[in-house]
């Protein structure tokens, strides 16, 4: 009988420990199976970030370090650096790759790096509780903007994708969704097409996942999911941002 | 050659293949140096990095990688760097940190300073953790250290400062480089290079649990003893028949000994114990000493950090004098000779009381 669907062996025999209906169970789960499918458990390395996704480690059967927060993209520039033939990525969220890390994934893709970064927003910082993030939607409610985000205080939304496109380094930015079914698709389809630009040696590559918080969000999975696509899309449009042929 | 730019020689020759760095005065000639010196070694890497957090984060990252790494920086920048230092240890990484000390705080200035001996012997970034201080006082000794430190951060896998200020940096004096031997051999079982057939590995400094945070904390405790034992450094000089002992690292060593050599012409027994290795600090050498001498006389150029390590080692039994110059101020050997004969009378007169 023919195998159409099962666990991806670089997933470990763990449980996830992300809240009900957390996108970065389905992000991990694709990372996996893309490391499968291309063959790259032999040579990949994964920087894990400091927030929700801290403990890829214990979920992937892959090389892993755990970076300080923020320093997710100057750690696998000095990895890949040395390794040159490695494939190295770095999982980091919001206010890691938009708030205290902007400078080293910014410089890492102005340098062009061999990496991949994959960048889960949710707008929200999720392991601390929920507080503002650079991501938070406009007048978005979170428990450091209670009466909404305000521009005039806090600022707008960063929209990282298009930042990087500026820089002559980079050469494959993506925006995806984790919501429904064929979202879920064409993110494992950009999350394998970063990685293929990293081997190509094209450039920086970064794939943005926007990404379901139900528990800071205070909305049911079900309502999350919709609230991507009717709000959160609208700041942050999905697609390729930018793709330099390799 | 400069101290600076005979530093990279040395991690050079020491096996460094890595340097990540950002201009800071008075180091600037070391990452000039490297940034030359890397393109043309073997797998060569040189990044003048964004900032001094991400110079150290990509030494972390080469150093997960199995490459001898290295960055360096003055004051400040050695203030950024304390956050990534902290990581290395906590993940029992290698690598070498140099730190060409200039006045401070704050911006200071960019002249010579001994002001963060206590930010390098404590840790100096979050959590309870060590690191490695050398403290060369030549040009020479910089260059014969290097690899020293090298090989202390793969033996004992943690981050090994070395300790100078902007008088070594710049300081042009001959050095030579035909004693250093290629580097040594150390076991990598534990590098991030692709899990090809091997389990896969991860280091991480995230303990949860507060029973294995704990038993970390105490395991990196025993390593920093067994380095306490083993890896101790000093210079003693014309301390046999010392009536009064001067203890100083580095520059002001270096000065206190053009001081000593002066009093000694007026037969004043003034002698000197320079810590080497500043962490682990050389307590034995000042305690047996403190069994036939009274006075000891602390000597470094800020207000006053050494002599809280003096202080410990002698446990308030001995007298201890002071003189201290921060904010980037060079004492010349004449003006330390004056304070130390007036010190060495005042003992004199008081023990004659």
């Amino acid at each position: 009988m023919k195998q159409i669907y099962g666990r991806p062996k670089i997933l470990k025999e763990a449980h996830f420990h992300y809240c009900p209906g957390c996108g970065h169970s389905i992000v991990n789960r694709l990372i996996a199976e893309v490391v499968e499918e291309m063959k790259l458990r032999d040579k990949i390395i994964c920087v894990a970030p400091a927030g929700c996704g801290m403990l890829l480690y214990n979920y992937f059967d892959i090389d892993t370090l755990e970076s300080a927060h923020g320093r997710g993209a100057a750690v696998s520039t000095g990895i890949k650096r040395v390794l040159t033939d490695s494939l190295v990525f770095s999982y980091q969220g919001d206010g890691d790759l938009a708030a205290i890390g902007t400078a080293e994934g910014f410089h890492a893709a102005n340098r062009g790096e061999l990496i991949t970064v994959i960048f889960v927003n949710n707008g929200v910082y999720g392991m601390t509780g929920g507080q503002m993030a650079p991501t938070t939607i406009l007048r978005q409610v979170t428990t450091t903007c209670p009466a909404g985000r305000n521009p005039d205080s806090a600022g707008h939304p960063v929209k990282i994708c298009e930042v990087f496109s500026m820089l002559d380094g980079t050469s494959y930015l993506e925006r995806v969704a984790v919501n429904k079914p064929a979202a879920v698709i064409q993110a494992k389809k950009a999350i394998a097409k970063a990685f293929q630009h990293q081997i190509n040696k094209t450039g920086f590559s970064l794939v943005e996942i926007l990404s379901p918080c139900p528990t800071n969000w205070k909305m049911d999975p079900i309502r999350s999911c919709k609230w991507i696509d009717e709000v959160m899309v609208k700041e942050f449009p999905l697609g390729v941002i930018k793709e330099v042929t390799c | 050659m400069s101290g600076n730019a005979a530093l990279g020689e040395a991690a050079v020759l020491a096996g460094c293949t890595c340097y990540f760095g950002y201009p800071i005065t008075p180091q600037n000639e070391l990452t000039e140096y490297m940034a030359k010196r890397m393109a043309e070694v073997p797998g060569g890497v040189f990044i003048q990095s964004e900032s001094e957090i991400a110079a150290i984060n990509m030494v972390l990252g080469a150093s997960v990688a199995g490459a001898r790494a290295m960055t360096s920086s003055s004051s400040p920048g050695i203030s950024l760097k304390q956050e990534g230092i902290s990581y290395l240890a906590a993940d029992e990484l290698p690598a070498v940190i140099a730190d060409m000390v200039r006045g401070g705080p704050g911006m200071g200035n960019i002249s010579p300073a001994q002001s963060d001996y206590l930010q390098a012997t404590r840790g100096g970034g979050h959590g309870d953790y060590k690191t490695i201080v050398l403290a060369p006082a030549s040009v020479q000794e910089l260059a014969d250290l290097v690899p020293v430190a090298f090989d202390l951060a793969d033996e004992y896998r943690n981050p090994v400062i070395i300790l100078g200020d902007g008088m070594l940096g710049q300081l042009m004096e001959p050095v030579s480089f035909d004693h250093i031997k290629p580097p040594a051999e150390f076991p990598k079982d534990y590098i991030l290079n692709g899990a090809k057939g091997r389990p896969s590995r991860m280091i991480h400094s995230l303990l949860f649990d507060t029973k294995l945070e704990e038993e970390h904390n105490w395991k990196l405790y025993r390593k920093f003893q067994r380095i306490e034992q083993n890896e101790v450094r000093f210079e003693t000089f014309m301390l046999e028949d010392a009536e009064m002992v001067v203890i100083a690292y580095g520059t002001s060593a270096r000065i206190a000994k053009g001081a000593i050599k002066r009093l000694r012409q007026e037969n004043l027994k003034v002698g000197l114990i320079r810590p080497i290795t500043v962490w682990p600090f050389p307590t034995e050498i000042i305690q047996e000493t403190a069994n036939r001498v009274e006075n000891f006389f602390v000597f470094e150029m800020s207000t006053g950090q050494l002599i809280e390590d003096v202080k410990l080692a002698l446990g308030g039994k001995r007298h201890i004098h002071f003189y201290g110059r921060p904010g980037g101020v060079i004492p010349t050997p004449i003006e330390l000779y004056r304070v130390t004969s007036r010190h060495y009378y005042q003992a004199v007169r008081e023990k004659s009381q």
